[in-house]
């Protein structure tokens, strides 16, 4: 286990550009998913106000 | 030759239906090939013969520039077709693509450099490929730009199609750079004509991240156009009953 995380001496590059890698796919996930609940909400709030008016 | 499937494609009520349907599908395909790829790559490939273990940057590395790439050709694609037919949808889906390419170009441009620190020796260098990839993100960032600064949304479609269109040249050039110019980067090992450099044990964890990163870019796509749609359609009664509002 110890020398998987070592990655014969590469660990310092290695660990790091997965993570960064990682960190950006996750970002998406998160951005793209509040995006989409953002412009729901506010669809709905366009359309309650129009139902409003006669 | 019958052409309904494209003039469907341009309706907005059925591909935010078909968005919706779409996204699993492409998540969880692209979830568990990234899976595997991991595995493969960090566990069953054998160390490279003259970078050891630090080779296995490669499985990031490459997808990610994969991504650079593939999601700006999307995008000039999407733009070119909003271009010239009027499409509403497909500005929709050019807008959707810019932020997720910027963001990869990002990724690529790190993990290379911290794969350039232990193999050339330094984490930057004004070399061809990675001042072409740096040009990329700069081409993302103002097509970001010039939309937000355009209050009108049509208007914003149509002054970033153009930059997006114009702006492909720059991936032929990015693409060739390893061959046209002398680079520090190494040349194709995958994406060419003859047998791949790579034995199977370490291609076959790259194939599956290349694949399940690209199934990935679909899945958020998918969940940006929709976004897109909705703010684009303001008072549209598809959306009421799209939303069981």
């Amino acid at each position: 286990m110890m020398e998987f995380l070592d990655m014969g001496g590469y660990a310092a590059f290695v660990w790091p550009a997965y993570a960064i890698t990682f960190a950006v796919i996750a970002a998406n996930i998160i951005w793209a998913r509040r995006l989409l609940r953002q412009a729901q909400a506010s669809a709905r709030r366009r359309l309650a106000a129009r139902g409003e008016q006669p | 030759m019958n052409f309904t499937w494209f003039h469907r494609l341009g309706s907005p009520p059925y591909v935010y239906a078909l968005a919706e349907r779409l996204t699993p599908w492409f998540a969880w395909s692209a979830a568990l090939l990234i899976l595997a790829g991991l595995y493969g790559g960090l566990v069953l490939a054998p160390p490279d013969y003259q970078q050891g273990d630090g080779f296995r940057i490669i499985y990031v590395h490459a997808p990610s520039a994969w991504m650079s790439l593939m999601v700006y050709t999307s995008m000039a694609l999407a733009a070119a077709v909003g271009l010239i037919w009027r499409i509403k949808v497909a500005h929709a889906a050019a807008a959707a693509c810019a932020p997720v390419g910027a963001s990869f170009t990002v990724a690529a441009l790190v993990t290379g450099s911290l794969w350039g620190q232990p193999m050339w020796g330094t984490y930057w260098q004004w070399d061809p490929r990675l001042t072409s990839e740096l040009v990329l993100l700069f081409l993302y960032l103002g097509y970001m730009g010039l939309r937000a600064g355009i209050e009108d949304t049509q208007r914003a479609d149509r002054a970033s199609a153009v930059l997006a269109v114009v702006g492909i040249i720059n991936v032929p050039v990015i693409h060739y750079s390893v061959t046209w110019w002398n680079s520090l980067h190494q040349a194709p090992t995958v994406m060419r004509l003859a047998k791949s450099a790579m034995p199977p044990s370490m291609l076959v964890p790259l194939l599956m991240m290349l694949l399940g990163f690209t199934l990935f870019f679909g899945a958020v796509l998918l969940v940006r156009l929709r976004a897109e749609i909705l703010t684009r359609e303001r008072t549209s009664q598809w959306i009421r009953e799209a939303l069981g509002a």
